[in-house]
């Protein structure tokens, strides 16, 4: 892979190029619903947004948190293999894709707990809005989950050293996109 | 992911199949595309039937309706064509599949896919493209994609019906053939999207050496610049239709105003959204994809021209420039499709400013390619006629497109026929035709074998002289203010002056539709027995011909070298009138 | 009004204040496009015959004049800008932004539906009734909440509108379940209309006649049939025409009083304009 990103015109390889336009139309994406959201907020006479009491902000607080903390072992997991410690990248991997669980746990529990209070998909315009776009959020948590594992899989069978890891790395984009999504996510959901 | 060795695939299916070479791919594209445009045509070929003749005369006899209208009446059914008149249900769902169609399935695959995937890899001087399996998985999730959408036709109530715009509240209260509707864009959504990150990557990274974006052809650059608009607004489409879905299925109400009536009584939603905003994230992306229907089709037309004139085109730096803004440009005029619709008024300026800006490089790109004509050699082949007649036949759509884009003339032309001339002579006899042409000019490639010249010339005659009687009455019709959309224009006594021209129209779609058949059939006859074509048929400069027709798996035999600009044709002090970019000296 | 199949040209005679201004705006773009046309034409013409390859010629690889490729973009910016500013802005504001004043304009609702027109005249007393979508119901299209005393007198339309000539007349629209759009195609002018929301139209209908009202945005099946007429009067015949109305609704002797004390009101100073409840 490394081998190939010299040879490129850019200098960078396929593989981190296309991860970077794959990321942008990410954004476009997220952008897009993000907007729709602001627009009707913003400009609905029906848009109701529940009083924060309702929303659970310690424990949202609690997943930015574990998000957060799982962005950092990626970084981690990627210094390691840069170290060619393939041992301690597979260790950080567990971390994250720990991380991941942990926050997907919480969510189940938000989830079920706002349901029964009323915060339905079709019960109110911030309903529909919170559980689309977490929703969404959480798909691309569980997708990234399953492509950490398949990076720690190829790990375990040595594919990866100080010299090519380009995979580790473009797994590691992904994983902060994702959870800068949720970055923005959490304020514009519980705290505004 | 560039585990793509040199050693050709063997076996049927993984040869013509499930194949990840870039030539193979294309060369689906291009034929599935072309099957969907015969198929989004006989639609329209059936609407202008009934448009022609919308209502029974004072000769009509249910039991003996005539050879023709018996056969439509027997083969659609009692509930789509009694007595082979139109149900303007059905008339609604052939319209909605004839736009989604002819641009999602026929057009973007035969400009994008198509042509890139078998042309720009050849050009740069790569072996492939980055990412081949991505390319094959782009390929089969498009034909999905477009299966499914063929199939919303089976679907109690029918496919699709509110137009290919699917403007919300409609969509969301029509049969399930719009569900359909909405899954199938989203797989054409991703392929599109696959397809895009592969073009951007293997055109920044696998250039040969001395390729430097300076020396690009221009066909390159479209393809570009193309795939950054697919990669930015088709996700805000994805967006939108997963509201519009959710709508659909999970009781939301993105688009549900509050308190809508529906079927008498208030539809059961807590409401509250906003018919609006499905429209902006719409038309975010419709904008730019008119584009990419179009810079493709001006990226071939510029190649073809610069080969057949034998001279340098004219300003390539101002070419590229322009095609560059425009793209940059179509991400900021989305509105002036919406001056009428309820939005602020205040912000329609500021899209009239914007649109009228966006048709200025769209000039300068037409002026380079008419004086490109100036002190050359014209070579009238096929492909070239075809390029030629591109230039007008955009002309005509684009300047039609200002007093649409001027709000105080749009108000009045909104939403009428006059739209409809407008944007298919840009699409149709503009873009079309030169896909047309491109398929002409790289042909040999492909197959190895030219196309003959004399059904070329014969197809080139029809198509143009059919498509211009069916889009130019249109401006009569629209500029009388017969509106779009109406299963039978003749129950709007408004509409009764200009009724005329639909007979007009009709002979046009016939001539055009017959002007197919000498196309179809030299298509696949010189398949197998056209004129053997060498590495360079047309003496052109670009790498694809430096290498073999067809090219062998992996392209080049050996890698190119790139040495000079893509057109340098007649350098005074050469013998040769070309030069080409691989040519050491 | 009974056309024939034909095949017109050109654009139907225009019945609006500011129609003629409209369509001198279409005549001037038209004509410069079909300049560039025909200039560009002309030059594409030439060149190919002109340039037309001969057996040992020889194309010209320099080519000069870069910079006076320029010249054409330039003067289409410079028309598109003064056509802008010189025209667009304005026409805009006072088409679409500046609906005139209540007072000097007759203000009518128009509630749009699958596939009919519902217009809504506010009456004599110049206040429109309320409305209220749980009151929807087969007979009453638009939900008119009868117990409003300013609901009495409103004169409701299906599908006909009358107005006078030379007055203007504010349409505030609504609908009540997809989009619709007023097209009539002799006010030049056209507005989709949204559920969920009010958008206005103004005209000063200036030719009395009988103009067809198509929808313009596809709402379904019927949308092809969902037309209507305008009726534009002498202030004479819209007065009777809205008598007739009221007598209908009202039966003559409380229509005769309704209006009686609408005139009265009217000449008695100092009185509030109240238009949507
Ligand atoms: C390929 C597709 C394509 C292209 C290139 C364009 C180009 C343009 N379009 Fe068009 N448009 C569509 C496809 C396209 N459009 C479609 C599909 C719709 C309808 C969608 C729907 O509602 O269903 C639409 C609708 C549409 C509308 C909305 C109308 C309405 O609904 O009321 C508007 C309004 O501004 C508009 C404007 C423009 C403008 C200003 C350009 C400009 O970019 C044009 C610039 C070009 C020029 C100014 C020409 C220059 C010409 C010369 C220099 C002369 C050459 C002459 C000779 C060679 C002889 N278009
Ligand atoms: C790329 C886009 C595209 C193209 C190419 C076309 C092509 C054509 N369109 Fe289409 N049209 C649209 C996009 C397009 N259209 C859209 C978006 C709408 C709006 C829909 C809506 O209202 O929502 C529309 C609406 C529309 C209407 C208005 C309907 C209405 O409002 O009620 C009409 C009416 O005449 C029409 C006619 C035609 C005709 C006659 C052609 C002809 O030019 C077709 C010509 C086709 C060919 C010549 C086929 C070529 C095929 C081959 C050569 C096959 C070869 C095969 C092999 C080699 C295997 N179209
Ligand atoms: Cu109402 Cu179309
Ligand atoms: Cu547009």
């Amino acid at each position: 892979m490394s081998a190939h990103a010299a040879s490129t015109n850019t200098g960078l390889s396929h593989a981190k190029l296309g991860t970077w336009a794959f990321l942008a139309s990410e954004v476009m994406l997220f952008g897009g619903l993000i907007s729709a959201y602001v627009i009707l907020r913003s400009g609905s006479g029906h848009f109701f947004v529940p009083p924060r009491a309702m929303m659970g902000v310690p424990l949202a607080t609690l997943n930015t948190f574990v998000l957060i903390s799982s962005s950092v072992t990626m970084v981690l997991a990627i210094a390691a293999i840069q170290a060619g410690n393939v041992a301690k990248l597979k260790n950080y991997l567990l971390c994250t894709i720990g991380g991941g669980a942990i926050f997907l746990c919480i969510k189940a529990y938000e989830y079920n707990h706002k349901w029964h209070e009323g915060i339905t998909i079709s019960a109110s315009l911030f309903g529909s809005f919170y559980y689309t776009l977490t929703g969404l959020h959480m798909f691309h948590v569980i997708g990234g989950m399953g492509l950490l594992g398949y990076i720690y899989w190829q790990a375990s069978r040595g594919h990866f050293t100080a010299a090519s890891h380009d995979r580790v790395e473009c797994s590691g984009l992904y994983w902060h996109l994702v959870d800068l999504v949720w970055v923005l996510l959490f304020p514009i959901l519980y705290l505004l | 992911m560039s585990d793509h060795g040199h050693a050709a695939p063997t076996g049927f299916w993984r040869k013509y199949i499930f194949s990840v070479d870039h030539k193979v791919i294309g060369i689906q594209y291009l034929i599935t595309s072309f099957l969907f445009l015969l198929v989004g045509f006989s639609m329209m070929l059936l609407m202008r039937y009934q448009l022609a003749w919308p209502q029974p005369g004072a000769d009509f006899d249910p039991e003996n309706l005539g050879l023709v209208r018996g056969f439509i009446a027997w083969l659609f059914g009692e509930t789509n064509m009694p007595y082979g008149y139109m149900d303007p249900t059905f008339y609604n769902q052939l319209g909605a599949m004839h736009g989604t169609i002819m641009i999602f399935l026929g057009v973007v695959p035969l400009g994008v896919a198509a042509f890139g995937n078998f042309v720009l890899p050849l050009q740069i001087g790569a072996e492939d493209m980055a990412f081949p399996r991505l390319n094959m998985a782009s390929y089969w999730v498009y034909f999905v994609g477009s299966v499914v959408m063929m199939s919303s036709f089976l679907a109690p109530g029918g496919a699709a019906q509110s137009g290919w715009t699917s403007y919300a509240p409609l969509s969301v209260v029509a049969p399930p053939g719009q569900t359909i509707w909405l899954i199938a864009m989203v797989l054409i959504i991703t392929s599109s999207l696959l397809g895009s990150i592969n073009f951007i990557v293997t055109t920044l990274n696998m250039r040969a050496k001395g390729m430097t974006l300076g020396r690009l052809p221009v066909f390159c650059w479209v393809q570009l610049v193309t795939a950054v608009l697919l990669l930015l607004a088709f996700p805000v489409l994805e967006a939108g239709a997963v509201l519009q879905l959710l709508d659909r299925v999970a009781g939301t109400s993105f688009y549900i105003p509050k308190d809508m009536i529906y079927g008498d009584s208030v539809f059961p939603r807590a409401g509250g959204g906003s018919p609006l905003l499905w429209q902006h994230l719409f038309w975010f992306l419709a904008h730019p994809e008119v584009y990419v229907l179009l810079l493709p089709a001006m990226g071939i037309v510029t190649e073809i021209i610069a080969t057949n004139t034998r001279k340098p085109i004219f300003g390539y730096k101002e070419l590229v420039g322009s095609f560059v803004l425009i793209g940059a440009l179509s991400f900021v005029v989305w509105a002036h499709h919406m001056f009428v619709s309820g939005m602020r008024t205040s912000i329609a300026n500021l899209f009239v400013t914007t649109t009228m800006t966006i048709s200025v490089p769209s000039v300068a790109v037409l002026s380079c390619l008419l004086l490109s004509l100036r002190g050359a050699q014209i070579r009238f082949n096929t492909p070239m006629l075809f390029a030629l007649a591109f230039l007008p036949m955009f002309g005509i759509g684009g300047l039609t497109g200002l007093p649409l884009g001027y709000a105080p003339t749009d108000l009045y032309l909104h939403d009428t026929y006059y739209v409809i001339g407008h944007f298919h002579y840009v699409v149709a006899p503009g873009s079309l035709v030169a896909l047309l042409g491109g398929t002409y000019y790289w042909f040999p490639k492909m197959f190895g074998r030219k196309m003959n010249e004399g059904l070329g010339k014969l197809h080139f005659t029809g198509t143009l002289i059919g498509m211009n009687l069916v889009f130019f009455p249109m401006f009569f019709q629209g500029m009388w203010g017969m509106q779009r959309r109406l299963a039978d224009p003749t129950l709007q006594w408004h509409n009764l002056p200009v009724q005329g021209w639909s007979t007009v129209i009709l002979a046009g779609a016939l001539i055009t539709a017959v002007a197919q058949i000498p196309f179809i059939f030299n298509f696949f006859w010189s398949i197998w027995s056209g004129e053997k074509a060498g590495e360079n048929p047309w003496q052109a400069t670009t790498l694809e011909w430096a290498c073999p027709s067809p090219p062998p798996h992996g392209n080049f035999v050996t890698p190119p070298v790139v040495h000079r600009g893509p057109y340098e044709y007649s350098v005074p002090g050469r013998k040769a009138d070309y030069w080409p970019q691989s040519d050491a000296a | 009004m009974n056309e024939e199949p034909g095949f017109a040209m050109g654009i139907p005679p225009v019945a609006v204040s500011y129609g003629a201004q409209l369509d001198s705006l279409m005549t001037l773009l038209h004509v410069v496009m079909v300049a560039i046309f025909v200039i560009w034409g002309v030059y594409l013409a030439y060149c190919l015959w002109a340039y037309r390859a001969r057996p040992g010629g020889r194309a010209v690889y320099h080519t000069a004049g870069e910079r006076a490729s320029f010249i054409p973009d330039a003067l289409v910016l410079a028309f598109e800008v003064w056509l802008i500013l010189a025209f667009g802005i304005p026409i805009w504001a006072n088409l679409k932004q500046e609906v005139p004043p209540v007072g000097e304009s007759l203000q009518i609702r128009l509630v749009a539906q699958q596939f009919a027109w519902n217009f809504q005249y506010a009456g004599p007393d110049g206040t429109f009734g309320r409305r209220d979508v749980a009151l929807i119901s087969a007979s009453n299209a638009i939900g008119l909440d009868d117990k409003d005393p300013a609901a009495k007198d409103d004169v409701l339309s299906i599908n006909n509108l009358h107005v006078p000539v030379g007055k203007p007349f504010t349409l505030l629209m609504t609908s009540k379940d997809v989009i619709h759009d007023f097209q009539v195609t002799n006010f030049r002018n056209k507005q989709d209309i949204v559920p969920g929301m009010t958008t206005t139209l103004w005209f000063e209908p200036n030719v009395i006649g009988k103009y067809e009202i198509g929808c313009a945005q596809l709402c379904g099946l019927g949308h092809t049939q969902m037309v209507g007429n305008v009726f534009v009067e002498e202030p004479a015949d819209y007065e009777a025409w809205m008598k007739t109305q009221l007598e209908l609704k009202l039966g003559t002797a409380d229509a005769s009083r309704v209006l009686e004390d609408a005139r009265s009101q009217a000449s008695a100073p100092g009185r509030a304009e109240r238009t949507e409840s």
